[in-house]
C-alpha cells in the first residue's frame, strides 16, 4: 500500500506544480513507483512542466466518470519508466468531481504505486478539498512573503480540521542574500510562525525557469542548486535522515568584488 | 561590519522584522477569528443554554471578537432581566 501526499499552499504561484513535478521525479529517480495527479482541473499545468503534454488522450475527469479506463488516462514517462501522470481535464472545472470520488480514486491508485502526489489548486473551496481528500500527508509550500505565509498559516489550519497527518513546510524561492541583509524572513522565522516541521529549503533559481522551458523536472539537473534541494526532500520523504545544509549565496560578481575588498562578513 | 554600520547611521529596521511583526497580528486575527456562520450558531447556543438559568435581554444580547493587545478574546455583553431559577 502505497502512500498520498498532497501538495498544496492556498495562495497561487508560489510553487506547487513545480515542487510536485520535482519531487515525483525525484522519487522515480531513486527507485519508488510514483503516480502524479493534476487535480487543479480547468487549469492543467503539470503535464506540461513536466513535458508530457503531447501524450494526453484521457484525464482524471474522464476516469472518474467512467468513460476511461484508469491504465489508459495514465501517461507514462519515457525518461522514469516507474513515473506516470494522470492529467486533469482542461475543459471541465473543480465541481466535475466530488471528494468522495477523488478519495476512491487515490485509493485505487494506493494499490498499485509507492507514492500518489496530488497537485492541489490555489484556494481553499472544492478544489483544494479534492486534492486533500484522499491524501495521507500533506505538504504546504510557501514563499517567505507576508501574503504567501499567511495563507499557509490558513491552509494549515483547515489541514489540522480535516485531521491530515500533520503537515509538513517546504520554504520555496527563499534568497540567501536578501535573507543575510535582513530584507528576507529566514528559515527560523518562518518556522517559529507556522509551527510545522521543516521538510525542505528550495532557493531561487533560473534552472527552474530554464528547466520548465523544457519539460524537464530541475531535479534531473546535477548543478542546479534547487535540484539539489528536491533530491533532498526526496530522501526525507524516503525516510532518510538528510540535514538541512546552511542557506549559501549565490556568487555574483558583486559579492565576490565584495568579498576581494574584504568588505563581508 | 557593513550591515552594522548602514543600521547605526539611520538605516530603517531590517524589513523582515516589520514582516514578522505584521504577520504576527495578522493570524493572531485569522487564528481566533469565526466565520460569520459560525458566529451565529455560536450566539445561538449561548442564548439557548444560559437561559436556561437566566431571563436574558434577547436584543441586547451581543458576542463578538475583540483584540486585547497580545491576544484575542471573546467578549459577550448578556443584559439579565431576572433569573429563572
Ligand atoms: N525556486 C524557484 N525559483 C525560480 N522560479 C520558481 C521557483 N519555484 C517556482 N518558480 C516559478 O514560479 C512560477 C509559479 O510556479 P508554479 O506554477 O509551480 O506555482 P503553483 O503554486 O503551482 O501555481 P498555481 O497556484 O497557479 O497552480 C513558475 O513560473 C515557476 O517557474
Ligand atoms: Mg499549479
Amino acid at each position: 500500500m502505497g502512500e498520498a501526499i498532497v501538495i498544496t499552499s492556498g495562495k497561487g504561484g508560489v510553487g506547487k506544480t513545480t515542487t510536485t513535478a520535482n519531487i515525483g521525479a525525484g522519487l522515480a529517480q531513486a527507485g519508488s513507483k510514483v503516480a502524479l495527479i493534476d487535480a487543479d482541473i480547468g487549469l492543467r499545468n503539470l503535464d506540461v512542466v513536466m513535458g508530457l503534454e503531447n501524450r494526453i488522450v484521457y484525464d482524471l475527469v474522464d476516469v472518474v466518470e467512467g468513460f476511461a479506463k484508469l491504465r489508459h488516462a495514465l501517461i507514462k514517462d519515457k525518461r522514469f519508466e516507474n513515473l506516470q501522470l494522470l492529467p486533469a481535464a482542461q475543459t471541465r472545472d473543480k465541481t466535475a468531481v466530488s471528494p468522495e470520488q477523488m478519495k476512491d480514486l487515490v485509493e485505487t491508485m494506493k494499490e498499485e504505486f509507492d507514492y500518489v502526489l496530488i497537485d492541489s489548486p490555489a484556494g481553499i473551496e472544492q478544489g483544494f478539498k479534492n486534492a486533500v481528500a484522499g491524501a495521507d500527508k500533506a505538504l504546504v509550500v510557501a514563499t517567505p512573503e507576508v501574503s504567501s505565509v499567511r495563507d499557509a498559516d490558513r491552509i494549515i489550519g483547515l489541514l489540522e480540521a480535516y485531521e491530515k497527518h500533520k503537515p509538513y513546510l517546504i520554504i520555496n524561492r527563499i534568497r540567501p542574500a536578501m535573507v543575510k541583509r535582513g530584507d528576507m524572513m529566514d528559515i527560523d522565522d518562518m518556522i517559529e510562525i507556522l509551527a510545522i516541521e521543516l521538510i525542505g529549503v528550495v532557493p531561487e533559481d533560473e534552472a527552474i525557469v530554464i528547466s520548465t522551458n523544457r519539460g524537464e523536472p530541475a531535479v534531473m539537473n546535477q548543478n542546479s542548486r534547487a535540484g539539489e534541494a528536491y533530491r533532498q526532500i526526496t530522501r526525507r520523504l524516503r525516510g532518510e535522515e538528510v540535514p538541512f545544509p546552511k542557506l549559501e549565496e549565490e556568487s555574483s560578481l558583486f559579492g565576490r568584488i565584495r568579498r576581494m575588498m574584504g568588505l563581508k562578513g | 561590519m557593513f550591515d552594522l554600520f548602514a543600521r547605526v547611521f539611520g538605516r530603517e529596521d531590517a524589513s523582515k522584522d516589520v514582516a514578522k511583526e505584521r504577520l504576527r497580528l495578522v493570524l493572531m486575527h485569522d487564528r481566533g477569528s469565526l466565520s460569520p456562520q459560525a458566529l451565529e450558531d455560536l450566539k445561538n447556543d449561548l442564548l439557548t443554554v444560559i437561559s436556561k438559568y437566566l431571563d436574558i435581554d434577547q436584543e441586547g444580547f451581543q458576542v463578538d471578537f475583540s483584540r486585547h493587545d497580545e491576544s484575542m478574546a471573546l467578549v459577550a455583553n448578556i443584559p439579565i432581566k431576572r433569573r429563572r431559577v
